[in-house]
């Protein structure tokens, strides 16, 4: 059961993306990314990580998606304009790379490879929110804090350049 | 064709770096900044299906930490990311990539 639920997932995240750099108007773009982003939350859940697949809806699919959805909108794009001699050289040349990147990947997937010893110390029950909770406060306390540093500074430094130019005030200085 | 009972970690690794394939062409072919950013985006989910992955055929949960990591940096990113474009668009009128060259003059 689990095998088929994985590749009905892993068609539904791989065919959004492929829509994703295939279509034309950007919010379709975005709504298939939002569609891809939830096969991940389910493939997440198969993999045991209820917490992540919560995550990746309510942050990736909610929030990020609805900002660059907000953007797509505040800027009016129509359909992109995509045509004449030098787009399709560089398409073409934008697939030969990633068709060869993939044959790597292959390749290397191809090779012997194992993935090391299993640590069978831990139990084997992982992925819960309590868990994941206990180790983000206590193991990984500092990159948790300074995670909230970098939030902040990426809420003050959008803000800085999201409002543009402003006119200086009379007898004052810019900025 | 006979499925076996558990996804082998190989499977969940080839799905990863198909996805990650995907948003590297999506940066190379598109024109659109805002497109490419999608594909960042892309790439960065396919590196933390793998982080989760191995997190989870070793039983750990450090991987799964990481993935919460990342996803707080491409939070941060996009946050950025759409503010520089705005402001590129008011400036310039558009968001095509290949438009953009200031410093060429």
């Amino acid at each position: 059961m689990i095998p088929i639920l994985f590749v009905a997932f892993a068609l539904i995240v791989v065919g959004c993306a492929l829509m994703v750099i295939l279509h034309r108007n950007p919010v379709t773009s975005a709504l298939f990314l939002v569609l891809s982003f939830c096969g991940l939350a389910g493939l997440y859940v198969l993999l045991q990580a209820e917490f992540l697949a919560m995550v990746q809806v309510i942050v990736y699919a909610g929030a990020i998606m609805v900002l660059f959805l907000f953007v797509i909108m505040y800027l009016n794009l129509k359909r992109d304009r995509e045509d004449g001699m030098p787009f399709v050289l560089r398409r073409g040349v934008g697939w030969a790379v990633g068709l060869v990147l993939l044959a790597e990947g292959a390749l290397l997937m191809a090779r012997r490879w194992a993935p090391g010893p299993i640590d069978l110390s831990l139990p084997p029950a992982i992925g819960n929110t309590a868990a994941i909770g206990q180790t983000l406060y206590s193991r990984y306390l500092f990159p948790f804090e300074v995670t909230s540093i970098l939030l902040l500074v990426a809420m003050v430094g959008a803000v800085l350049i999201g409002r543009g130019r402003t006119q200086p005030p009379p007898g004052g200085t810019a900025r | 064709m006979s499925l076996p009972t558990v996804v082998p970690l190989s499977w969940y690794l080839a799905l990863s770096a198909t996805l990650f394939v995907i948003g590297v062409i999506g940066v190379l072919v598109r024109r659109n900044a805002l497109i490419i950013f999608m594909s960042i985006e892309l790439m960065l989910n396919a590196a933390n299906l793998a982080f989760v992955a191995f997190a989870q055929h070793h039983k750990s949960l450090d991987g799964q930490i990481f993935v919460f990591f990342v996803m707080t940096v491409a939070a941060a990113e996009v946050a950025i990311g759409l503010a520089i474009i705005v402001n590129v668009f008011r400036l310039k009128e558009t968001v095509y990539v290949d438009e953009i060259n200031l410093l060429k003059g």
